[in-house]
């Protein structure tokens, strides 16, 4: 291969334009590598929720920025972030994806082991390693190393993989509004994962997907064949005024409204890539009231405040780069990237703790309608995806556009709130996807040359 | 009152994988009681399909939905269409009690489906919960346990 971009961030930058970004940032494997090493490693990527690792000893197994983590709850009651990697030969240490280890890790390859904060416990034979420098040696001093920097957010858990770089409460900045109003919708301000999350293999660039959660010109054309029959279908049916729309309908008509209502709900955009869908209204507005839980939110929060959070409607929040999360249903879903064409999805619910269970009946619904690799409503999107992989390898014609709404000098680390069909959003995504990547290509380079 | 025999039990899960594999899903439809569900769980051994994610957890409404989907102008993800095959093992009867209208088959059945050039396999146990509507047999749950219930998947668009 080529190297086209690798030590060359200047390359790398002019594949963002403020209107438009190059076909390469989809499609190219060394762009792949470039975006886990330096992206992925600099920002605050999302990993799991404390409600996963409940007990010390719990732990759970995934992957960020292309690299095997584990996250263990210790018995100091706190979460570590791991690497996945028993430092004498690189067996992975757990491949389950989640369990109780008790006290310690052991290696199943020579039984190594590791306290559940990482801390190298004992290895067999010790004494073979005497006077042969060991302690000296990668392996000697490592454990399971953790991750650059961690943290725990209201139980969400967020790591940043590199050692130094910017915080999380600048990363984030009034962002985690919407994470803040997912929470409280719970009357004690407490989420817990409800069951296993739904596994959706995407043949297409991660990126794709982070692009479509705030793509509001494509629901009423991509799913007019899942939603536009279900209108279609309950508009035939014979009905009177004791009716009730199954809750399907509620969650699965919205889809079909017209461009206008997608125009005036507005989007916003924090800095770093972060932004929303949904500020005046959503799909999510019009569900049917769950009898008694406005009463235990007054109850617990006063009535106005009460009715401030559940009159949020926010529809898709994501947090660049690799999340995306639904307060008004509780959802989030995970963009894991394991090749340039290739991305692993998770959707995970959350049951509001507190609150009936109504709610989580209808989050559980909405997953399996709209996210499940068993959805009508995800293959077409899914089917536009790989479309669009598949295409992007047309030579002639090389940048995608993210042009709507568009204005020259347009500063992305303004908040602003703007009409709903804009694609802001996703130039923000850009602009800070070339931000951390090139900058910390720059750091690296430096620090090569003071080497 | 016509009783069911073991053998139209049987029967009907032979031609309900028929009726899926021809494409004739209008006829499909018909194969349901009213108040049924086509359940697909996304747990091994998941025993709440409401509280939990299930990868299908479908009523009349949505399996009628999922049937005129297919036959859509501007169902992009079926242009092509995906074709499917079942092989069935022989059903087991599991239950068979005409007094309380139980009736319950057990089938091993593997499930390919096609569309382009991809084509994947899956396994599953499925287990059919008939009940009798006016003297005719009919389907009130298919349960679909999926041997990888905990893969990720690409699109799955039929039914297994």
């Amino acid at each position: 291969m080529t190297m086209k971009y690798k030590d060359n961030p200047q390359a790398v930058a002019d594949l963002v334009r403020p209107a438009e970004v190059h076909r390469d940032l989809y499609i190219d494997d060394e762009v792949f590598e470039l975006e886990m090493k330096h992206l992925f490693a600099s920002t605050w990527v999302y990993v799991g929720h404390e409600s996963q690792v409940p007990n010390a000893g719990d732990y759970f197994a995934t992957e960020v920025a292309a690299q095997p983590i584990l996250l263990a709850r210790h018995t100091d009651g706190e979460v570590y972030v791991l690497h996945n990697r028993c430092p004498h030969k690189g067996t992975k240490i757990v491949i389950d994806r989640a369990g109780n280890t008790g006290k310690f890790f052991r290696c199943p390859y020579h039984a190594w082991s590791f306290r559940t904060n990482g801390k190298l416990l004992a290895i067999p034979l010790k004494k073979g390693y005497k006077d042969t420098g060991f302690e000296q040696s990668e392996a000697g001093q490592s454990g399971l190393p953790p991750v650059g920097a961690v943290k725990n957010y209201r139980g969400f858990i967020f790591v940043r993989m590199k050692q130094e770089g910017i915080s999380f409460e600048d990363f984030f900045g009034g962002s985690l509004s919407s994470l803040d109003n997912m929470i409280d919708r719970s009357p004690v301000g407490k989420l817990e994962v409800a069951g296993p999350p739904l596994r959706y293999m995407h043949s297409c660039n991660w990126k794709m997907l982070v692009d479509n959660q705030t793509d509001t010109c494509h629901p009423m054309v991509a799913h007019e064949s899942s939603a536009g029959t279900a209108v279609e279908i309950w508009e035939s049916l014979e009905k009177d005024e004791n009716t009730k729309t199954p809750m399907a309908m509620e969650v699965i008509a919205p889809f079909m409204s017209p461009y206008e209502f997608f125009e005036d709900m507005g989007i916003r955009t924090w800095p770093n890539g972060h932004g929303h869908t949904g500020v005046h209204h959503s799909i999510h507005s019009d569900y049917s009231a769950i009898p008694g839980y406005l009463e235990m939110m007054a109850e617990a929060y006063g009535e106005e405040r009460a009715k401030a959070i559940l009159g949020e409607n926010r529809h898709n929040t994501v947090y660049f780069p690799n999340i995306m999360i639904k307060g008004p249903i509780q959802q989030l879903r995970v963009f894991i990237p394991l090749a340039a064409n290739k991305t692993l999805v998770e959707s995970y619910i959350f049951r509001l703790v507190g609150a009936p269970d109504m709610l989580l009946e209808r989050t559980a619904m909405y997953n399996r309608l709209i996210n499940a690799p068993t959805s009508i409503v995800g293959h077409d999107d899914l089917e536009m995806y790989e479309r669009a992989q598949e295409g992007l390898h047309c030579q002639e014609l090389e940048w995608v556009n993210v042009q709507r709404l568009y204005e020259e000098g347009e500063d992305l680390d303004l908040e602003a709130v703007e009409n709903g069909t804009t694609e802001r959003q996703m130039r923000n995504q850009f602009h800070a996807w070339k931000k951390f990547t090139v900058e910390s290509m720059e750091a690296e380079a430096r620090d090569l040359a003071d080497a | 009152m016509t009783l069911p025999t073991r053998d139209d039990l049987i029967d009907l899960v032979y031609h309900e994988a028929r009726v899926i594999d021809e494409g004739r899903f209008d006829e499909w439809l018909e194969l349901w009681a009213a108040d049924s569900y086509y359940w697909m769980p996304l747990d091994y051994q998941q025993e709440d399909p409401k509280n939990m994610t299930s990868l299908m957890y479908e009523d009349a409404f949505l399996r009628k939905l999922r049937v005129e989907r297919l036959k859509g102008l501007r169902t992009f993800s079926q242009k092509p269409k995906s074709r499917c095959s079942h092989v069935l093992n022989r059903p087991s009867v599991e239950a068979f009690d005409p007094k309380a209208g139980e009736f319950v088959t057990r089938t091993a059945v593997h499930y390919v489906e096609t569309r382009l050039d991809d084509q994947f396999l899956l396994a599953a146990t499925v287990h059919h919960h008939f009940e009798m509507v006016e003297d005719e047999l009919k389907i009130k749950l298919k349960r679909v346990d999926l041997l990888n219930c905990d893969a990720a998947f690409g699109n799955i668009q039929l039914f297994i």
